[in-house]
């Protein structure tokens, strides 16, 4: 029932959006949506969009732990081993 | 992929695996996720494997379809041998067994049974069949609650009088209290489900810190996403303060989704649900407001139905209160299989049996 992966919306017709990922388009029902754009990212649950993707906080997230892995690198007592 | 590589990303998951060693103090402790998509992604990217020994991750209720009861499958069992009646369901739920067999061993005509992805198709079929009377099968949690709704709100809307649905959705908070007083299993910290948070927003787990003083977190779906998780509950047991984070901001807002909440709100009201291995718990389930009440099969059909004993070694029941493991269980890999389920918890593919079955060899 639950696909985890974010599909980019190519089109919108009324409540039905036509999204693509890898390759394979999908069709959602936007009906529960506000404000979707071509090109945003959504979340499908049973042939629903629930929610679009806050591009800004999955940078955020990744840029935290990246961070912290180039620290971890650096500070590596193995790294020129 | 987009929102899925960078998740997945190697050089992350090992910084954030060597944060949790560093940091963990070594006592042992069992995270509980109550999820379906986490159950299959914990087992699918080898989480358990990147942990040190005492954090243990235990499966909860969180698979829709594990947690529907004998009775609810019955019930949609004699509704399919019904004259007329079109059963439109969701996969999973075919193959779940009842006590007389599945909705799948039941199938009385080629087209009795349909498989829909969306509930909005089973209002395509009753438009396009108007001389038989569909019936879907609602089941799942708050995620698949507001497109049932919806589709109960278009049906309404076009007067369609031979749809209706068997009512079958659960909400999660009640289920997470009754987990915490359960006792079964000591749970140190909640890996709080994403999708649902999705919907609802975080405020519905606030009761868990400051009632139980559990931890929680709400997590994504990828390795990095989970490993986070992980990461920020032993800090918070670290810290001695239990709180709800949000670790999958990207997809869950504080104040939920309210289109879809107020679809829910619209139709829906609060009611008192059974949970296969939980039993009865109120608060916990959804049932159609009087103004849908035509909707609801169990008004439209005589579906009454007899509670049989319940004989099998199946010990799906415990497997979902985190109790056991699937591997404790004398029919795992040999009676029970994908192929041969004995109970549903090896059904889905969000199933702690299915999942453990197709990776935790």
């Amino acid at each position: 029932m639950c696909l985890a992966i974010p599909m980019k919306v190519k089109k919108i017709e009324g409540d039905t959006a036509f999204a693509e990922v890898g390759g394979t388009e999908y069709t959602a029902n936007v009906g529960l949506m506000e404000d979707l754009q071509v090109g945003d990212y959504i979340i499908v649950h049973a042939g629903f969009a629930i929610e679009k993707m806050d591009e800004k906080s999955a940078q955020e997230s990744l840029d935290v732990w990246r961070e912290i892995a180039e620290y971890q690198i650096e500070n590596d007592p193995h790294k020129d081993s | 992929m987009k929102y899925i590589d960078e998740f997945r990303n190697a050089s992350i998951i090992k910084s954030i695996k060597n944060k949790i060693q560093t940091e963990f103090d070594g006592h042992p402790v069992n995270f509980m996720e109550v999820c379906g998509g986490h159950t299959h992604a914990i087992c699918k990217f080898g989480i358990r494997d990147l942990l040190p020994q005492n954090i243990n991750l235990i499966s909860g209720p969180g698979c829709p379809v594990c947690v529907t009861e004998k009775s609810y499958i019955d019930k949609a069992v004699k509704l399919a041998k019904q004259k007329n009646v079109i059963i439109a369901t969701f996969g999973d739920m075919v193959k779940v067994p009842g006590s007389q067999g599945s909705l799948k061993d039941n199938r009385q005509t080629p087209d009795n049974i349909k498989i829909c992805y969306s509930p909005m198709e089973s209002i395509q079929m009753s438009q396009e069949n108007p001389d038989r009377e569909i019936v879907f099968l609602a089941v799942g949690f708050e995620t698949t609650a507001p497109a049932i709704a919806s589709s109960v709100i278009q049906a309404n809307k076009q007067s369609l009088d031979n749809f209706s649905i068997l009512p079958g959705n659960k909400t999660m908070p009640a289920a997470m209290e009754a987990l915490l007083q359960a006792k079964d299993v000591r749970i140190d910290g909640f890996i709080c489900p994403g999708h649902v948070s999705t919907i609802t927003g975080t405020g519905i787990y606030d009761f868990i810190p400051e009632k139980y003083e559990v931890p929680c977190v709400i997590s994504g779906f990828e390795p990095v996403d989970i490993m986070a998780t992980i990461y920020q509950l032993i800090n918070q047991i670290n810290t001695e303060k239990p709180k709800v984070q949000n670790q999958y901001k990207r997809s869950v807002r504080q104040e939920g989704n309210l289109k879809a909440l107020r679809a829910i709100e619209q139709v829906f009201e609060n009611s008192s649900a059974i949970w296969r291995g939980l039993g009865e718990i109120s608060n916990s389930g959804l049932q159609l407001r009087p103004k849908y009440k035509s909707f609801d099969a169990n008004k439209k059909f005589d579906i009454k139905i007899e509670t049989l004993q319940d004989n099998s070694a199946c010990i799906c029941g415990e497997i979902m209160r985190g109790a056991k493991l699937p591997t404790d269980c004398s029919l795992f890999e040999t009676v029970c299989t994908p192929e041969t389920p004995e109970g549903p918890c090896m059904v889905s593919s969000e199933g702690a049996c299915a999942a453990f079955y197709h990776y935790q060899k």
